[in-house]
This record gives structure tokens, sequence and C-alpha cells, in this order.
């Protein structure tokens, strides 16, 4: 009985040990997250230009990437049309336009066809391209008429769209035809190279954080070696000295990542006015996009990480080599 | 707690500094361990601390081999020594506090218990009510005696002392070897380094004499 007692309650006194321990650990790492940022504002200008130069990496890849994301916004509506145009030779009357497009309706191979004739192309093209008085002094009316065809999403090869163009373009009435699709993929392929390059540029730069803050750390280290000399003699474990670097390290990654979000969307902010003036002339409603909060969540996320990891790096290896004499 | 079996450390560009080195020092005793500038005092005191790795021998510490151990076990095994120098060793940015606080806060010991301990330290050397101070505001004995402070807050086995008294006045000095007494009548052993010859022969403890690297017990 005596002894179930002593058994539990040494096993108490245990557990009220590792709480404390538990408890002077979590103690530990909070005073290593504010201390460090206090010793950041103790040297201000280093700081700031270190932080400035990581901000503006990090805003350089993140800027690009928005841009790229804004251009796919303007194409994207442009996917998965595999819309045919085909432009009737002058000669052709509206009766006879009409005809063919009820011909072409019946055509096993589309889905849709539509007939716009020389008038309606050329009131639609006033109303839009905000030239209409310019265009009303014209004599004759330069715009053929088309008839625009949409296939049969059946058809989805490549062979089976070329079979069909040729087929129309065969057709008597047929001045030429054309395919959406072709500048569609061109756009796609273009937007496929500018994400690449995106993310090449990122991982360039990515790797110019972490060696930045990788150095801005070698270089604090270096400052405080008698600190750490003193620390490993009372003895400190490596883990226990670089926790506040890595602190750091987080502290220039997190900033900078915010400051670079500022950055990214100022200049967005500068170029939205003439953007949506340029918009307008075109006719168009596009809204410039800003990096919505999950790519804000990501770039913080990396940009910390990085950080952490390029401290931790050097850290590892200058804590072996730094030995008090 | 402390013992010497054929210890020898080489430098590749100074040779020889120790040679067969023997010795023991028993739990609560105190010895002086003296010689000429170079005569390897520093070396021997490093050896223990684990700051620099003996060639041959062993040194065993407390039970513990000392001479042969990884690199992650060492602020482990260090734990159990108080370091006092002659330079005292002190961060300068830090309060007299955080000072004496540091071999705690480094083995993880709570808030309560540092604070109860760094007073009752500072209280043993006579600075109480200096904790809010800065090293620089105090004078050179003071600073020693922050550095004492700090070696015994975390209550070591042993306390090894390179040249504590070395920038010291005899008075000073004096107050010093006192307080040390207090702690070996604790039950801590010690081992100072000095070349202060007169202080040795005013508290006559055991004398462990180097000599180009080879010790003489007297």
């Amino acid at each position: 009985m005596s002894k179930s007692n002593a058994v539990h309650k040494h096993n108490q006194s245990f557990l009220a040990l590792i709480k404390e321990r538990f408890n002077a650990y979590l103690l530990n790492h909070a005073h290593g997250l504010f201390s460090s940022l206090g010793r950041l504002t103790r040297t201000p200008f280093t700081s700031a230009m270190t932080i400035l130069v990581l901000a503006i990496a990090i805003a350089l890849a993140g800027g690009f990437y928005n841009m790229v994301a804004n251009i796919q916004q303007l194409t994207g509506n442009l996917e998965a049309s595999n819309q045919m145009s085909l432009f009737l030779k002058d000669n052709i009357s509206e009766a006879m336009g009409q005809k063919l497009a009820d011909q072409l309706r019946q055509h096993p191979s589309s889905e849709s066809v539509r007939y716009i004739s020389k008038k309606q192309a050329m009131d639609e093209f006033k109303l839009n391209s905000g030239f209409g008085d310019a265009l009303s002094a014209l004599e004759t009316n330069p715009l053929p008429s088309v008839i625009l065809v949409q296939p049969k999403n059946a058809l989805e090869t490549d062979e089976d769209m070329q079979r069909l163009m040729r087929e129309f373009k065969q057709l008597p009435q047929v001045d030429f035809v054309q395919v959406d699709m072709k500048w569609v993929e061109r756009m796609q392929t273009i937007m496929s190279i500018a994400k690449r390059a995106v993310f090449l540029v990122s991982i360039l730069l990515g790797l110019a954080v972490t060696f930045i803050t990788g150095n801005t750390i070698r270089l604090e280290l270096y400052d405080r070696r008698h600190e750490v000399y003193i620390s490993k003699l009372v003895g400190a474990t490596n883990g226990f000295i670089q926790r506040p670097f890595l602190y750091s390290g987080f502290w220039l990654g997190f900033i900078s990542g915010f400051l670079a979000w500022l950055i990214i969307s100022g200049m967005f902010l500068l170029i939205e006015s003439p953007v949506e003036e340029l918009s307008i002339l075109y006719n168009g409603s596009f809204q410039l996009r800003y990096l919505g909060f999950f790519e804000f969540l990501i770039l913080m996320l990396s940009t910390s990480g990085l950080a952490v990891m390029g401290s931790l790096g050097v850290l590892h290896y200058q804590l072996r080599h730094l030995k008090p004499q | 707690m402390l013992r010497f079996e054929h210890v020898s450390k080489r430098y590749p560009d100074t040779g020889e500094v120790l040679t067969e080195i023997n010795f023991d020092l028993a739990k609560g005793e105190m010895a002086f361990l003296t010689g000429r500038s170079g005569a390897g005092k520093s070396t021997l005191l490093k050896l223990i601390a684990m700051m620099e790795q003996c060639n041959r021998g062993t040194i065993m510490l407390d039970g513990q081999n000392v001479s042969r151990v990884s690199e992650h076990k060492i602020p482990y095994l260090r734990r159990n020594l108080g370091l006092i120098f002659q330079d005292y060793k002190l961060l300068n940015d830090r309060t007299v506090f955080d000072n004496v606080a540091l071999p705690l806060i480094v083995s993880g010991v709570n808030h309560q218990e540092i604070s109860r301990r760094v007073r009752a330290s500072l209280d043993k050397v006579g600075l109480l009510g200096k904790e809010k101070k800065y090293p620089v505001a105090l004078s050179g004995g003071e600073q020693q005696r922050v550095g004492i402070a700090r070696a015994i807050v975390s209550k070591p086995k042993l306390i090894l002392a390179d040249e504590p008294t070395g920038n010291l006045d005899p008075d000073l000095s004096n107050e010093i070897m006192l307080m040390f007494e207090e702690f070996k009548h604790a039950g801590t052993s010690l081992l100072i380094a000095t070349h202060d010859i007169e202080l040795v022969h005013r508290f006559a403890y055991r004398v462990l004499s180097l000599d180009k690297g080879h010790l003489i017990e007297a």
C-alpha cells in the first residue's frame, strides 16, 4: 500500500517535472521569438537593407507570377472554343448565305451554326469598336459575311478538325476558313512557357532568399560568437544556441515576404487605372487581379520557410566549427 | 571525482604540452594547479572542460569518460562543471541576473526556480541587490564574483578556475579564496589554476605543479 503510494507519488513528481520542463521550453521559444525581433530593430539600417533586398527579390517573382496570372485570366475565356469562322466570298448574297447556313445545320459534324450578314457584321463592329461614326463615312461595307460553325464535341482530335476544315474550304461560296482554336492554342503555348518561366524565376529568387538570409545569419553569428562560446561553456546544446538565430531568419523571411506583398500590390495598384482605360478602349471589362488570400499565405509560408532553411543550413555548419577557445 | 590516467596532449605546431599526467581529485577536495605560463595549466583545464581532446590516456569525471566523448553529449556533461575565468567571460549586454541565470536557462529550468537559485547564488557571493546592473557598471572584483555566481548556480560537482584572481588585488583574491573554501565545505571539488605563489602558500591546500608538461606533486 505504502509502496504503491510511493510509486504513485514518484510518477506524479516525474510528470510534474516533465510539465515544468515543457513550460520552460515554451517560454524559451517565446522569448527567442520576440528577442530576435528586438535584435533586428537594434541594427535598424542593416536589417532594413537586408529586408529590402529580400523583399525586392520576392516581389520580382511574385509580381511576375501575378502578371502571368492576369494574362491567363484574359485568355481564359477563349479556352475550349474550337469555333470555325467561314468567311464567304463577296459576291454571295444574304439569301445565298442563309441557305448555306441552313445546309450546314444539317451537317452531321456541326453542333450549332450562326449566320452573320455583312450588315450585321458592320453593326456589331460599329457598336463594339468605338469607330462608329468613322465607319458610317465608308461608302461600301468592306466586311465579309460570316458563318460561325461550332463543331460537335466529338470532334476532339486535330485530324478531325483538319478534315472538317478542308471540307468547308472546298465549298464554292467560302472564301477562307479560320479556326479560333489555332491561335488559342498558340496563346496557350505561350502561356505555358510564361508559367514555366515564372516557376524558374521563382526557384532562382527563392535560392537568393535562402542564401541572402543564410549569409545574414552567418554575420550575426560571427557578431555574437562571444555569446555562443560562453553558452557552449555553460552547457548549451547547439539546438539551444541556434534557436534565436533561426527566429531571426524567420523574421527576415516573414517581414520581407509581407513587404514584397505590399510592393506587388502597390505595383498593380499603379497600373490598374491605365489597364482599365485600355480595357474600356477595347470595349472589354477586364478586372485586374491581385494576389488572393491563399496566394498571400503561400507567399508568406514559402519566404519564411526558405529563410529558416537558409539559416538552418548555415547554423548547422557554423556551430560545429565555433568552438570555445 | 576527477581522475587523470596517463594523459598526454600534443598540438601539431607546439609539440607535446602534457606528458603522462596522473592524478586524482576526491569529492570535496580543493587543489591548486601551478606552473609557469605555458606549462600546460590551461590545456589541462581545457581537457576537463572538453574544449580539447587528449591524444592518449583517460580522464574520468564523476564516473564518465570525458576524454572520449561524442560531440552531442558534451553540453550535458559540461553542466556538471562550473567554469571560472581570469577574464570573467561575462555577457556585457545582459544584466547580472541574466548572466548568472544562463547555465539554468540552457538546461531548461523553469522561471521560478531560476529566479530563486540566481538570488541564492548572488547572495553567496555577496552581490544580492545588483541583479539589474550590467557587468560594465561593476568593479573587477564584483565582475569576478558574478562569474563565480554563474559557476555555482547549477550546483556543479567540480569547479574549474583558470587564474580566477589574476586580475584582482590581494585583498579581493583572499575574499575569493574564502568563498572557494565555503564551496569546498559544501562538498564541491575545486581545481584552481594559478601562478600566484603567495596565494598558494597562504592557503595550504594540495598543490599540483606542472613543469614543461610533467606533473610534480609537492
